[in-house]
């Protein structure tokens, strides 16, 4: 690998792994509240894809977009994409998650259910949507925008980069000084005593997932803009969102974020190196490397609850 | 029932007509066959200190929980001036003015002094910056910490973090479950002369406590617990003199 490709692979990583990070805290987020691993997220982000993609069907953009079409174009589907992932989130944890928090169902059955509404999520969506791959409508010519050391930027991945970074601050924002980032760290820590202050867990947790499907669907568009829309284009970028959220702590919001870019770099260097039947195996790697070591992951002491 | 109760206030404590501001009556609590509260009636009037004593095992947190709304008794009634609030919801019961000091403190480990007061406050739109300052008044090992994380305070600080938390929603009655456990016996003097405060700033304090000694001092009257039902009853400083509650909880004591 030369060395101009070495930076064309960095940006790939870059841009995949903001992705990752971005669907990562949908994971961490229900995890810190509930200590679930909602395996229906990778859904909530396939319905995301869906949800831009309906949209700008609908709306049939023109061949050649002027500047500002484009935006609202973009603006349109990435809402619609945020939009329906936050429905599906919040429709989950109503439907699925809900009933068994209520009869203190063990954690195995949460598990479970998890695997179980994903499965059955994408194959709705397989039945609803069709099983072919459809690309997302033609919203802006995807130009080459500028290149750094060699290694050249188009429109879509600076769009995904920035929305990525913004989601992130936004979301780390709504965390750390809003009055709700206060109750879902709250009931994260001690959901008993967050209670005995006023919080209501229901409220907090279903807000929680909303916060985290509204990020997955805005990623789910984003991929989509990207690759294509699939039914099953939650899988790997869902298990692998998993695994950067085990990676960098998982509970830890910030740990997601870390986590998600490292397996986006790692996994699009490895191809880089040694192509691309390797994708999976580096990153999947570095996982177990380090958690091997730091089995609460990158930022982990903050792992689970501590009375 | 409540005219039997009533016979067995102490003597000098003559029944007002206005309802208690905390009253339980005849409190059945399970946790799952195992029957923790075996008709626990307990009274608080306003501006009063009760204490609560008993072995480990009594009953004695159950209680607390019962009445900040985390457990639901089996029977019985919760009263706060004569209104039932057994069945309310704890998030919704701290609109009523009640304030619980968990057993073992539970402070936010993650959250800085000054969070963890804030989420004191979360009931109201925004915390009350004067009552922080008030407070940090109380507390001032606080105001010094107040950007440190609540996991990171000595086991004395982290009880003055979690009263003053539970000050911050204003409790009209505040429930403390044992604020002295593991405590060095200068900061537990601290820490009652704190709650001797709070009390005349106008708080009422149910106070569960192992420490027998101290909690008298401080209440004006005292229950005991004994497996779930309430062995006795008396003004503070009768039973401070008891030969069975000297015997008993205040055996250890040197002097
Ligand atoms: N979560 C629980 N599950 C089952 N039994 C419990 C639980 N909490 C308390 N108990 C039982 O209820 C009784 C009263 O406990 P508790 O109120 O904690 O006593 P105290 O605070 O006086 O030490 C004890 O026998 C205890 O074992
Ligand atoms: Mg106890």
């Amino acid at each position: 690998m030369s060395l101009s490709e070495f930076w064309d692979f960095l940006v790939l990583g870059v841009v995949l792994g903001s992705l990752y990070a971005v669907i990562a805290i949908g994971y961490t987020l229900v995890y810190g509240v509930l200590q679930l691993l909602n395996f229906a997220h990778s859904e909530v982000f396939m319905f995301g894809g869906y949800g831009g993609l309906i949209a700008l069907t609908a709306w049939s953009p023109v061949t050649s977009p002027s500047g500002f079409q484009s935006v609202a174009y973009v603006a349109v589907g990435m809402c619609a994409g945020a939009a329906l992932g936050g429905i599906a989130a919040y429709g989950l944890e109503k439907v699925a998650y809900r009933p068994l928090r209520r009869r203190h169902a063990p954690r195995l059955v949460f598990l479970i259910t998890a695997i179980g509404a994903s499965f059955f999520l994408y194959n709705l969506a397989g039945k609803l949507f069709g099983r072919n791959a459809a690309p997302m409508p033609t919203m802006y010519e995807n130009k080459k925008l500028f290149s750094v050391f060699g290694a050249d930027i188009n429109i879509t991945q600076l769009l995904i980069l920035i929305s990525a970074v913004v989601m992130m601050i936004g979301l780390d924002y709504v965390v750390n000084r809003t009055k709700l980032g206060s109750g879902i760290r709250a009931v994260a820590q001690d959901p008993e005593v967050a209670s005995l202050m006023g919080v209501d867990i229901d409220k907090v947790v279903s807000r929680t997932f909303v916060i985290g499907g509204l990020l997955g669907g805005a990623a789910g568009f984003l991929f989509g803009t990207n690759q294509q829309v699939f039914y099953t284009m939650g899988f790997l970028p869902g298990i692998t969102a998993f695994a950067a959220a085990v990676l960098g702590g998982i509970g830890n919001v910030r740990g997601a974020m870390v986590g998600g870019m490292l397996l986006g770099i790692v996994e699009n260097l490895t191809v880089g190196f040694w192509g691309d039947g390797w994708r999976y195996v580096g990153a999947f790697a570095v996982l177990v490397l380090v958690l091997m070591f730091r089995p609460t992951g990158i930022l982990g002491e903050r792992v689970g609850r501590t009375a | 029932m409540s005219t039997t109760k009533l016979a067995k206030e102490p003597e000098g404590t003559e029944p007002t007509a206005a309802p208690a501001l905390l009253e339980l009556r005849d409190l059945r609590v399970f946790y799952g066959a195992i029957e923790a509260l075996k008709g626990v009636n307990l009274s608080v009037r306003e501006g009063e200190v009760v204490a609560l004593l008993g072995a480990n095992g009594a009953g004695k947190s159950t209680t607390l929980r019962t009445a900040s709304g985390m457990l639901s008794p089996r029977s019985g009634e919760v009263l706060l001036r004569g209104e039932r609030i057994d069945g309310i919801k704890p998030h919704n019961l701290v609109r009523f003015g009640i304030g619980h000091v968990p057993e073992g403190r539970r402070v936010f480990a993650r959250m800085t002094v000054r969070e963890n007061l804030e989420m004191g406050a979360y009931r109201f739109k925004s915390p009350d910056q004067d009552e922080m300052d008030r407070i940090f008044g109380l507390f001032p090992r606080l105001a010094e910490r107040s950007s440190q994380l609540g996991g990171t305070l000595s086991g004395g600080e982290q009880q003055m973090l979690a009263i003053g938390r539970a000050l911050m929603g204003k409790p009209e009655l505040l429930l403390l479950d044992e604020p002295s456990m593991g405590l060095a016996p200068l900061v537990v003097q601290q820490i009652f002369e704190i709650l001797r405060e709070i009390n005349q700033q106008g708080t009422t304090v149910l106070l569960v406590e192992q420490n027998a000694a101290q909690a008298l001092q401080l209440a004006d009257r005292g229950y005991v617990l004994e497996t779930g039902t309430v062995a006795m009853h008396e003004e503070a400083s009768a039973l401070l003199a008891d030969p069975r509650v000297r015997a008993a909880y205040l055996g250890e004591i040197a002097e």
